[in-house]
This record gives C-alpha cells, sequence and structure tokens, in this order.
C-alpha cells in the first residue's frame, strides 16, 4: 500500500502526485488531501483509473481517501 | 534573468480569472460600503453586469470596465493578447464599441524587461485590432506578474445590450467554445500537447468584436460574455435577471478538443468546485448528463465568448454572419417562460 499527503498543495498537484503513484499500479493507496476541489478531483483520477473511492473526513480539516483496486 | 528561462505561469499561484477574489468575500466588503447614486449612471454595481453605462447625452452612452489578471500561458506576448482581448470583451457584451484603453501592470523588478514590452505588444496588438487606442497606463512592481486594461467605449443609448431582458422564445447562441479553464489546468500540469495549448490560446485571445459586429441590425435581447462564472452561471444570471427559464441543449455546446478527457482525469479548476457550489440548485437536469460535461459546463472561462439570447430567425442570420470566423458559434439553448428552475439542462 503507498501512503500519499497532498495537502497543503492546490490543484492540479494532488492529482499529478497521485497520477506518478498511480503508474506503480500498487492495489491500494491512502491519499490525504485537504480541499474539496482535490478529493473531487484525485476521486476522479483514481476511478479513471479503475481503483474503487471510499472518502472519510476528518474533524473538517482533511480528508482520507482509500482506494481500492477493482 | 533569462528570459528564455523563464515560464510565466511558474511565478504565479492562481491565474487567468481564476484569480478572482471569491464573490462571497467580496459581497461582505461591498455591502457595507456608501452607496452612490447618480441617475445618468444606467448600468452599475448593483446588476452583475459586465461593466458600467453613463450617459453622457441624449445621443451617446460612455461604458467603462477594468480587467486585469497573472498569466496563464507561458509567451508573454499571447498573455498580452489575452488579457486585452479579456479586457475588451465586457465593451462589447455591452454593446459599445471600445475607444480608448489603458495598460495596468505589474511586474517583478527582478525580471528581464524584454518579457514586459512583449506582453505590451500583444496588448497593443489587440487594441488596435478593436480599433481603439492606448491612452496610458500604471506600472507597479510586484513579485507576480499581471496585465490588463481599463477600457472606455461609446454606445448609442439604445444599442446598450443588458444580460437581464432575454424573451421566451429566444434562441441562445455561444460564440466561443467552453473548456478553457480545464485546459489551463492541463497546461499548469504540463499534460497539454503544444497544438492544444496553441489553440486554446487563440481561442483566449479572439476578440468578441467580430460577434459583436455580426449582431449589426439584428435584434438582440440580451448578451453576456462567459467568463469565471462559467457558461452555467452567466446562463443562470442572465434567466434571473429577465425572470425566465433557459434550456440548455447540452449536446450542442461547442468544447474544446480533449476538455472531456481531462476533466474526466480530474484535471479541473478549483473554481469549477465553487461555481457547482454555488449553483447546483439553480439548475436541473432533465435527463442525466455525464459528470465530465456537466463540469465542462461549470468550468471558469478566461476570455470566453458571448452568449446572445435573440429571436429564431436572427439567430440564424448571426450564425450565418459568424460562419467565417469561427467554426464554434453555435445555438446552445432557448428561453422559455419560468418553470420551477432558472435553469435545464436538456
Amino acid at each position: 500500500m503507498d501512503f500519499i499527503d497532498a495537502r497543503g498543495l492546490s490543484c492540479p498537484q494532488p492529482v499529478l502526485m497521485a497520477k506518478k503513484a498511480l503508474a506503480k499500479k500498487e492495489p491500494s493507496y491512502t491519499i490525504l488531501v485537504d480541499t474539496k476541489a482535490a478529493k473531487e478531483n484525485v476521486s476522479r483520477f483514481a476511478a479513471h483509473s479503475g481503483y474503487e473511492i471510499t472518502a472519510q473526513a476528518t474533524d473538517n480539516e482533511y480528508f482520507t481517501l482509500s482506494l481500492t483496486k477493482k | 534573468m533569462n528570459k528564455k528561462n523563464i515560464s510565466l505561469t511558474s511565478l504565479v499561484k492562481t491565474s487567468g480569472c481564476a484569480a478572482k477574489l471569491g464573490p462571497g468575500i467580496l459581497h461582505s466588503v461591498l455591502s457595507t460600503l456608501p452607496k452612490f447614486h447618480d441617475q445618468r449612471l444606467l448600468v452599475g454595481f448593483d446588476t452583475s453586469d459586465d461593466a458600467c453605462v453613463y450617459q453622457v447625452n441624449d445621443a451617446t452612452v460612455a461604458i467603462q470596465t477594468v480587467d486585469f489578471f497573472p498569466p496563464m500561458v507561458d509567451d508573454p506576448y499571447r498573455f498580452g493578447q489575452i488579457a486585452a482581448a479579456n479586457a475588451l470583451s465586457d465593451v462589447y457584451a455591452m454593446g459599445g464599441t471600445p475607444a480608448t484603453a489603458m495598460n495596468l501592470v505589474c511586474f517583478p523588478s527582478c525580471l528581464d524587461i524584454e518579457i514586459l514590452k512583449e506582453i505590451l505588444e500583444g496588448g497593443y496588438s489587440k487594441v488596435g485590432e478593436a480599433g481603439a487606442v492606448i491612452a496610458g497606463g500604471h506600472t507597479i512592481a510586484d513579485p507576480t506578474p499581471k496585465y490588463g486594461l481599463c477600457v472606455t467605449g461609446f454606445a448609442h443609448p439604445e444599442e446598450i445590450l443588458t444580460n437581464a431582458n432575454a424573451k421566451t422564445g429566444d434562441l441562445l447562441i455561444l460564440t466561443k467554445p467552453l473548456g478553457i479553464g480545464i485546459l489551463n489546468t492541463a497546461a499548469k500540469a504540463g499534460l497539454l500537447s503544444e497544438n492544444q495549448a496553441e489553440l486554446t490560446a487563440s481561442v483566449m485571445a479572439t476578440l468578441n468584436k467580430y460577434a459583436k459586429e455580426a449582431c449589426r441590425g439584428l435584434r438582440v435581447h440580451s448578451c453576456t460574455d462567459v467568463t469565471g462564472f462559467s457558461l452555467t452561471g452567466h446562463s443562470y444570471e442572465m434567466a434571473d435577471g429577465s425572470r425566465k427559464t433557459i434550456e440548455l441543449f447540452t449536446g450542442q455546446v461547442p468544447i474544446l478538443p480533449e476538455a472531456l478527457e481531462f476533466a474526466s482525469m480530474g484535471i479541473i479548476p478549483e473554481g469549477m468546485y465553487n461555481n457547482l457550489d454555488y449553483l447546483e440548485d439553480k439548475f436541473t437536469c432533465k435527463n442525466p448528463i455525464p459528470q465530465n460535461l456537466q463540469d465542462v459546463l461549470l468550468d471558469p472561462q478566461t476570455s470566453g465568448g458571448l452568449l446572445l439570447s435573440m429571436p429564431e430567425t436572427d439567430a440564424k442570420e448571426f450564425l450565418k454572419r459568424m460562419e467565417i470566423h469561427t467554426p464554434y458559434a453555435s445555438i446552445i439553448g432557448q428561453v422559455t417562460e419560468p418553470k420551477e428552475k432558472p435553469l435545464v439542462f436538456l
């Protein structure tokens, strides 16, 4: 499992980090983001790359995205 | 610093219309300030129109607007052209002809001054094409480069086009393709091919002059230019201001190549999500539409096209006149009596 912390970054940086990591084709990833736009954009990229996504919000501060290869 | 090693967009955090302060924050300040009144001010602050209109005499109104932003392309000349086309557009959207333009410049003192020269040359090329004159300007040393214009134009009072007078039965025309915000984001991510970047830049740099001139003698009930608030946002303002409903033919909307693909990959500017937050209760979809198409309809545009509301026969004549200028101008919707929501995606 790969872990990516994309908090504090503005779009399109979080997607680019996810893109680079997902190229390794790991079965699962955990990605932290802290804006709604980053959460949506990374989720879209992950779905586009064949992953299922669950998102969990922590203290209204950041989101933890869990990606699992379908 | 060597000019060749500088990419303009690397100097900025947000670019183009995405750099605007959010409307909510701005409103919280503006609403506390005193209001000025002058009956000669025909269009002012309180409507969300494109420029102010001031009655000079019975036959003449002055139209004023100001617009500037940080670069969204790396080529200084192109950036100058886009910033100028964007600033001039507000005068066209009001039905006027630009007369004078003043440069607004922020430029890093450490950067090669040749870059500033190219930005201004780009701006001058568009002001010249508009038939206006550069009449002055103001330049500030600032770490983030920015460029734009303050433009004054004139029109006969009867030529003024507002964004709030659409009539039932009108067709809606959009004169430039959507997807500019998404493709600028893709460029920032380094994912855009050179050809695609050049196509996007050329669309942004195109003056809305030709669309405005193609209206001559035709009945135009409403007009605005599509910018950061997206096609959906500007259509909403037109529908709401006109107390009508606008039905958008989502399958007919012109879209730049690859914009839908990048949207489905999540290469989407933050402004799209801000637009969605503000607008999601303003529209309804008759049938479900693909998410990436909805993204494009809410994508903030930089120097977008004109959105015109006109009767069917005029709309068809307008499209015929636009054929020599652009392949993109299309009928994208219609105006109906008010329904449950101001916007319907068909």
